[in-house]
């Protein structure tokens, strides 16, 4: 494979952005969480912090150790090495979600507009591998894709206050899980009671950039004792991958 | 058993900040931190800490304290009101408190931002490795929020050191102006040549929509030249993100990591800092700034907090 020389953006005194493109792709999101791990391997000195996001890298350098030039140069030079490394495969979860009903108040929408029945919505979800582009707007929110085209409808006009944790949602082209109660536009299709984000466990958030997650469809009747646990500290998510 | 404060009343927007959280923002973390930190620095350089221990900073209006157990010296910067039990005290000083004493921080006289530092720092675990408070998702701070009445602040120390009081001229810091220096990109093609001829020949009013999260500005409108949608990347510390509005927003400390509308430039961390005293009415400018410039810039403002305890004269 060969990998496309990134751009370098400025992005103030104390950030440089490494710019593979512009659109939402999983070959470019590919590269992207490649370097980043590279990245983080390289201890480059004076780099502070590297955000990996759909198709670009903000890196965040101490412009009192390092300048823009040299954080731009290892970065580029260690782009050069893409094409030698092999992709190192996301982790893979299994993560439990009761559909439907109160707890996914638009899954009966979302079927009358894609003219499917509600199992068959669910059905779609649940064969998808959902890859986590990035993470942002809130902690341990994945924004994943992509969405069978058959599954895709505009975000609501109106956008809820207050969409409950553990919802899971989706929005044209991409799925996730809300992390914690936030406003949103996007369609609610169940929920989860998988934490994406506990401080007591060692790594508290539990998805990275890169990692592959797979919808089940659980009863909703197993939900309540599925939260007990995850409250007590439960991952509820399963790995498919040998850990 | 070490010291602790009592909250016998809490300003608006009062939050334990220190130098930020440092390495979560690829999970969506917020990075929070003290918006100004020179005033963070000064007010820990006056109780003897290094420059970004944690301390509370007050928005406009300060808390009220008393001193629950032990002893403590401590220190407010910004140009804010203040009293040991009820009679006048000075901000950008020191003193030592001692049980049962109360020091009340009262409105800001100009500036908008201050920080109350205690010697030792505070006692409180940090989340994700920083005391900083993001509010709107509840990380940090004593638990997730702004201070609130009756809160009980535990302090690294339980005793203040023997040592004489200082005092930091105040005149004597960095001059700061009402422009603001930009450093082009990373989106700024996405702008006609007169979009960007206006973001720097114009003013603009900071808005009443202006808190840690963001400014919002208000002033001529800065045209887009293929729209104002991109797919999300980073953002960065001071990010002039124009939406479809064409008003510009500028993306400060508690920003979320990444954002969908085009940056037209960044201003310089110096810069962020010292929109940390501006309140909404006040009239800013932008002016240009080359990498090189900006980066001599980030330094200067380094050694400037670096070289704050050497600025320190006796109380």
């Amino acid at each position: 494979m060969t990998v496309a020389k990134p751009k370098i953006l400025q992005a103030g005194d104390a950030a440089l952005v490494v710019e593979f493109g512009t659109a939402i792709d999983a070959a470019l999101n590919d590269i992207v969480h490649r370097l980043d791990a590279a990245i983080a391997e390289a201890r480059i000195p004076g780099l502070v912090e590297a955000v990996p996001t759909y198709r670009s890298i903000l890196v965040l350098f101490d412009p009192l150790i390092a300048t823009a030039a040299d954080i731009a140069k290892a970065c580029l030079a260690l782009a050069e090495t893409l094409d030698a490394t092999e992709a190192k495969p996301g982790r893979r979860w299994i993560v439990p979600v009761a559909f439907g009903g109160a707890l996914g108040e638009d899954l009966s929408y979302v079927a009358e507009k894609t003219g499917l029945s509600e199992k068959d919505v669910v059905a779609l979800h649940c064969r998808t591998d959902y890859r986590v582009y990035m993470l942002g707007f809130a902690p341990g929110f994945p924004y994943m894709g992509t969405l069978p085209e058959a599954l895709r409808l505009p975000r609501r006009e109106n956008p809820r206050l207050a969409v409950p944790a553990g919802s899971v949602i989706q929005g044209g082209q991409q799925s996730a899980i809300m992390p914690m109660v936030m406003p949103s536009g996007w369609h609610i299709l169940g929920r989860t009671p998988v934490r994406l984000m506990d401080q007591r466990r060692a790594e508290p958030f539990l998805l990275a950039p890169g990692d592959i997650v797979r919808f089940e469809a659980i009863d909703a009747a197993e939900l309540p004792s599925l939260e007990v646990r995850a409250e007590a500290g439960e991952l509820i998510a399963r790995r498919s991958d040998a850990p | 058993m070490s010291a602790a404060l009592r909250v016998l009343a809490a300003g608006p927007s009062s939050t334990l900040q220190d130098g930020g959280r440092i390495g979560y923002q690829r999970f969506g973390v917020s990075a929070a931190g003290a918006f100004d930190p020179l005033y963070l620095a000064a007010a820990n350089a006056l109780v003897g800490n290094p420059p970004k221990t944690g301390a509370v900073e007050m928005t406009l209006m300060g808390d009220t304290y008393a001193i629950a157990t032990g002893s403590a010296r401590l220190a407010v910067s910004g140009d804010f009101g203040l009293q040991i039990d009820g009679t006048p005290a000075e901000p950008w000083r020191s003193y030592r408190l001692v049980r049962g004493q109360k020091l009340k921080i009262g409105m800001a006289k100009k500036g908008a931002r201050g920080y109350f530092a205690v010697e030792g720092g505070f006692a409180v675990a940090p989340t994700l490795g920083s005391i900083s408070t993001h509010a709107r998702t509840g990380i940090g701070g004593l638990d997730g929020g702004k201070l609130k009445k009756d809160d009980l602040l535990p302090l690294a120390r339980d005793q203040a050191s023997e040592r004489a009081e200082s005092r930091l001229d105040p005149a004597r810091m960095l001059a700061r102006g009402q422009t603001l220096r930009v450093l082009l990109g990373p989106q700024d093609d996405y702008f006609t040549d007169a979009g960007r001829a206006t973001l720097f020949a114009s003013e603009y009013a900071i808005t009443r929509e202006a808190d840690r999260m963001g400014y919002r500005l208000d002033g001529p409108k800065i045209e887009h030249a293929k729209g104002f949608d991109i797919v999300s990347d980073g953002m960065p510390l001071g990010a002039v993100q124009i939406p479809g509005t064409g008003m510009p927003i500028l993306l400060l400390v508690d920003r979320q990591s990444a954002g969908g509308y085009p940056k037209i430039g960044v201003v310089i961390g110096p810069d962020v800092a010292a929109l940390a005293q501006m309140r909404p009415g006040e009239k800013i400018r932008f002016s240009p700034i080359e990498a090189e410039a900006a980066a001599e810039a980030a330094r200067a403002f380094g050694r400037e907090i670096a070289q704050l305890k050497d600025k320190l004269v006796p109380a």
